[in-house]
């Protein structure tokens, strides 16, 4: 197999306001005609900005390479003028990004934003480009595609869009295809679709693929060869195969070993009910014209019945936009709903924002963002302690001190650390510290939105086993809401399965996940454990 | 019984001192000292600002310090009556020769660098007002004045009291005019902002954080209000009322709180949805405290970077309203003022090009100082 692309010694460096860190470090790697080459390592490592230097996307400054060639076809990348290097983008080399969402102009046309490739690099206008279009559009998977050359970004899903993005950078049969993160936005189910798509157009069109990911299932079913990238080297690079089986660099083997596992343990099934729901509605009214009629509907929620026990976890499953969250939020009275919602024989879903104050201390929340959730100008000892304020009135400084520094041990946190700001600890720490919020209350009840979804894997075993030791030491509940059903089976006794604000299929976890009942939680399995794609009928595209 | 001590988990409060930054402001400071240009201008307007607050010491009618009879007056502070020296009028003109030479004689006195107040008008001015510069004058103009001063004839313009900027038409000293001038303009400028921002904040920030159907009856209220014309109402208003120093404030004030009211409302409306907004709420924390602890700090980026440019537009309408004589009462020192003095007599150039220099020169430090300022907020902001 002869070699497409061949990185030679790169290294990039930033240098900010006189200060310069090396983002990638001396990588050396080669990509062959036709060969899937995949760059795995956790956030951080360097991967992205590895492959954005090939086409040289970075910002520069700050960005700068002191050491490297990056050989395309016998042109080096690195050192290509600008003329050069604008025909191999779009043309040669193409690439995909994470976000779906942001990479389409949201004021084109899926015709204009394809169109205006073509034209670019072909010259293609007109019915003759109008024919390729449907053409790239019938090759990616997109239904009815003449139907929805009119279509703007919003009009479609996740998934199309980022069908659209793939279609934009098949446009002119680049030779190397660079997909950062192409999935990690979607979906298990789409992610499944879209994995499947790539793989399948690979074939057709035997184009090389460098797949940047920190999903090492993805890497598995895809990939040829794989560089385990961590702190801006490569530490072991091989066929997908021998790394996996045989690991060499004790990295690679703790990658590969950081997997959620085990179970939480088993509760007594007669506890007492802390927080139930019955037939919980929230729908979100849609109003149209000048006298603001409502003419329907948006069933977030509709109809949904649970029962949360002490010292146990539910687990809630399904698509995005299916109303896990919305669930969630309403239990907690942080939306408005219909339905009793009941907290320890008290009916809470009517209480004013006042009333409802003296239960908020017993009902926490942890988002899925560590980043989002914690205000960058707050230390992290006002941080905790700000429930406190309102919750235990006239307490002491010194008091309030002391109850910050013991949910910060709780959670794995030197209480040292109290008066830094968020922008000093890693995601994992934050997502410690925004546990470490709700722990400082004692709340009884955690409504645990994601919390593991933004992290590293390595790091999300830790917030598990955090979580289900915390669970047993205060014998707290959970409503742990996630799309990974890994994290998913590893942390919850008694599982909802959820699809457009219904529950499809409920059950303890063990025989949920051993036989499940409904055509969408099977796809949804063999999306998630698997990266299967089912047919089109039973989920979304 | 021995109570178990259990050892102290946190560690000491850190000191806070005065000047303790957060990490986030240190960094904000840095790139605003970055932008050289903003810095100076910084400290070129806050030299020129603290000396104008102490004009009554820069350029005044009276002394300083006056030592009479080994009596120590400050006449800067208290109005003597003249009887005090000699005299028989209510207040003490201290630039009058009969008084100068009376305390010259028991004592001393310290005038301050320029010997003119806003409306001291020069009585011996060798021209007709307005009065060139002194030093532009010739020796043969100055010769009349000076000799009938000083008693010699062979007097010239050394012996005549320096009008270093000329004078107006009305006789009085530039140089003093534009110092209360641009002391008048910036503390009408500064509260005129700061008023107006804090009531655009509270109106946004109510707006945003709510939402819903408050929100579009106040966007609809403001997009009225907004509509009328300002200046035609000061025009209208003036026809009837002499405007002082604070009704002019308070007319200004009635529309321009609405420049801020979008940017906040448009912050209030995106950090509502933040992760830690919905935490906070989660713990229970009352609106108004979420408001401003959490929501305000973002405002207060985008605040705080149309600052100065609205600082500039209060000058300016103030400025713009003097120049059309509907503006402060007359004889108020202004700027506005000189610029139509100086429109109205050409032949003295110094007046025009005095009004200009100091209203150019102090927009574009204020305009110098926004865009540093808007740097040091600036998240994205490298420096190379």
């Amino acid at each position: 197999m002869d070699t497409l692309l061949s990185v030679d010694d790169l290294s990039v460096d930033f240098t900010q306001g006189g200060e310069t860190s090396h983002a990638v470090k001396h990588i050396s790697f080669t990509v062959g005609r036709g060969e899937t080459v995949a760059i795995v390592g956790e956030s951080g490592s360097g991967k992205s900005v590895s492959a954005l230097s090939i086409l040289r996307l970075l910002s520069y400054p700050p960005a700068s390479h002191p050491s490297g060639r990056i050989l395309f076809n016998g042109t080096d990348l690195l050192t290509a003028d600008d003329e050069t290097l604008r025909h191999i983008r779009g043309n040669d080399i193409t690439m995909v990004f994470q976000e779906p969402m942001t990479s389409l102009n949201p004021l084109h046309t899926v015709e204009q934003q394809i169109g205006e490739i073509l034209a670019l690099h072909k010259g293609l206008k007109g019915e003759a480009a109008r024919v390729r279009i449907v053409e790239l559009l019938t090759l990616v998977g997109i239904r009815d595609p003449e139907t929805r050359l009119e279509s703007y970004p919003h009009q479609l899903s996740g998934g199309q869009r980022q069908r659209v993005m793939i279609a934009m950078a098949l446009a002119n049969e680049p030779q190397l295809l660079i997909a950062d993160e192409p999935t990690t936005a979607l979906d298990v189910t789409v992610q499944a679709q879209i994995l499947a798509l790539l793989a399948d157009l690979k074939a057709k069109t035997g184009m090389s693929v460098l797949f940047i990911t920190h999903d090492l299932n993805i890497v598995r079913k895809i990939a040829d060869r794989v560089c385990v990238m961590t702190k801006g080297e490569i530490v072991e690079q091989g066929p997908v195969k021998d790394i996996f089986e045989h690991p060499q660099h004790p990295y690679t083997q703790k990658l590969l070993a950081a997997e959620p596992r085990g179970f939480p343990r088993p509760i007594d099934p007669h506890a007492p009910i802390l927080i139930e729901a019955d037939q919980l509605k929230v729908w979100f009214p849609i109003v149209r014209g000048f006298l603001r009629k409502t003419v329907g509907h948006v069933k977030a929620v509709n109809g949904v019945s649970v029962a949360v026990r002490e010292g146990q976890t539910i687990g809630v499953v399904g698509e995005s936009g299916s109303g896990k969250t919305t669930l969630g939020l309403a239990l907690l009275r942080m939306i408005s709903s219909e339905g009793p919602v009941i907290y320890l024989g008290n009916r809470i879903d009517a209480l004013s924002a006042r009333a409802m104050r003296p239960f908020r201390r017993n009902l926490q929340i942890v988002f899925q963002d560590p980043y989002g959730s914690l205000s960058p100008r707050m230390s992290i000892a006002e941080i905790v302690a700000e429930g406190l304020t309102v919750q235990e009135k006239g307490l002491s400084l010194e008091a309030m001190r002391e109850k910050v520094a013991r949910a910060l041990l709780d959670v794995g946190l030197d209480p040292k650390t109290m008066d830094r700001y968020p922008h000093e600890f890693s995601g994992g720490q934050r997502q410690r510290i925004a546990i470490a919020r709700a722990l400082a209350l004692e709340p009884r009840f955690i409504m645990l939105d994601e919390p593991t979804s933004a992290l590293d894997m390595s790091v999300q075993v830790q917030i598990v086993e955090l979580l289900r030791n915390l669970q047993e030491q205060r014998n707290l509940a959970y409503l742990f809401i996630s799309h990974d059903l890994r994290v998913v089976r590893a942390m919850s006794h008694y599982i909802l399965v959820m699809r457009n604000g219904e529950v499809v299929e409920e059950g303890p976890a063990e025989t949920l996940f051993a036989h499940p009942q409904t055509d969408y939680t099977r796809a949804l399995f063999a999306a998630a454990f698997n990266i299967e794609a089912a047919n089109h009928h039973v989920v979304r595209d | 019984m021995d109570a178990v001590v259990s050892p102290r988990l946190a560690p000491p409060l850190p000191r806070k001192g005065l000047f303790r930054l957060s990490p986030i402001n240190e960094r904000r400071f840095a790139n605003f000292r970055a932008n050289r240009r903003g810095y100076w201008s910084f400290w070129i307007f806050m030299v020129l600002f603290l000396l104008c607050l102490c004009a009554e010491f820069i350029a005044n009618d009276k002394p300083i310090l006056v030592s009479y009879k080994g009596e120590i007056l400050m006449p800067v502070f208290h109005d003597y009556p003249e009887e005090k020296f000699g005299g028989f009028l209510a207040k003490t003109d201290y630039r009058d020769p009969v008084i100068a030479k009376e305390i010259a004689d028991h004592g001393w006195a310290l005038w301050p660098p320029v010997r003119f107040g806003s409306s001291t008008i020069n009585l011996d001015l060798p021209t007709a007002a307005p009065s060139a510069p002194t030093w532009l004058l010739k020796e043969e103009q100055c010769r009349a004045v000076a000799t009938r001063k000083t008693g010699r004839a062979d007097a010239g313009c050394k012996d005549l009291e320096k009008n270093w900027l000329g004078t107006d038409d009305g006789g009085r000293d530039v140089l003093a005019r534009i110092i209360y001038g641009f002391r008048i303009s910036v503390l009408f400028g500064l509260l005129l902002a700061a008023i107006s921002s804090v009531i655009g904040i509270l109106a946004g920030a109510i707006q945003g954080y709510f939402g819903g159907r408050i929100d579009l009856y106040f966007q609809r209220f403001i997009e009225i209000w907004s509509a009328i014309p300002s200046l035609y109402l000061l025009m209208i208003l003036s026809n009837f009322f002499q405007p002082s120093f604070m009704t002019l404030l308070g007319i200004l004030l009635l529309f321009s709180w609405v420049a801020l009211v979008h940017v906040v409302r448009a912050e209030f409306l995106r950090a509502r949805n933040f992760d830690y907004v919905r935490a906070a709420k989660a713990l229970g924390l009352s609106d108004a405290t979420i408001m401003v602890k959490h929501v305000l700090p973002n405002a207060m980026v985008a605040t705080l970077t149309f600052l100065p440019f609205i600082l500039n537009g209060s000058i300016t309408t103030l400025t713009s309203l003097d120049f059309l004589g509907f503006g402060l009462p007359p004889g108020s020192p202004s700027l506005g003022e000189l610029l139509l003095q100086g429109k109205s007599n050409i032949a003295a150039p110094w007046l025009g090009l005095t009004g200009f220099a100091v209203i150019a020169i102090m927009l574009s430090l204020l305009i110098f100082i926004g865009e540093a300022v808007r740097d040091a907020f600036d998240p994205r902001k490298t420096f190379n």
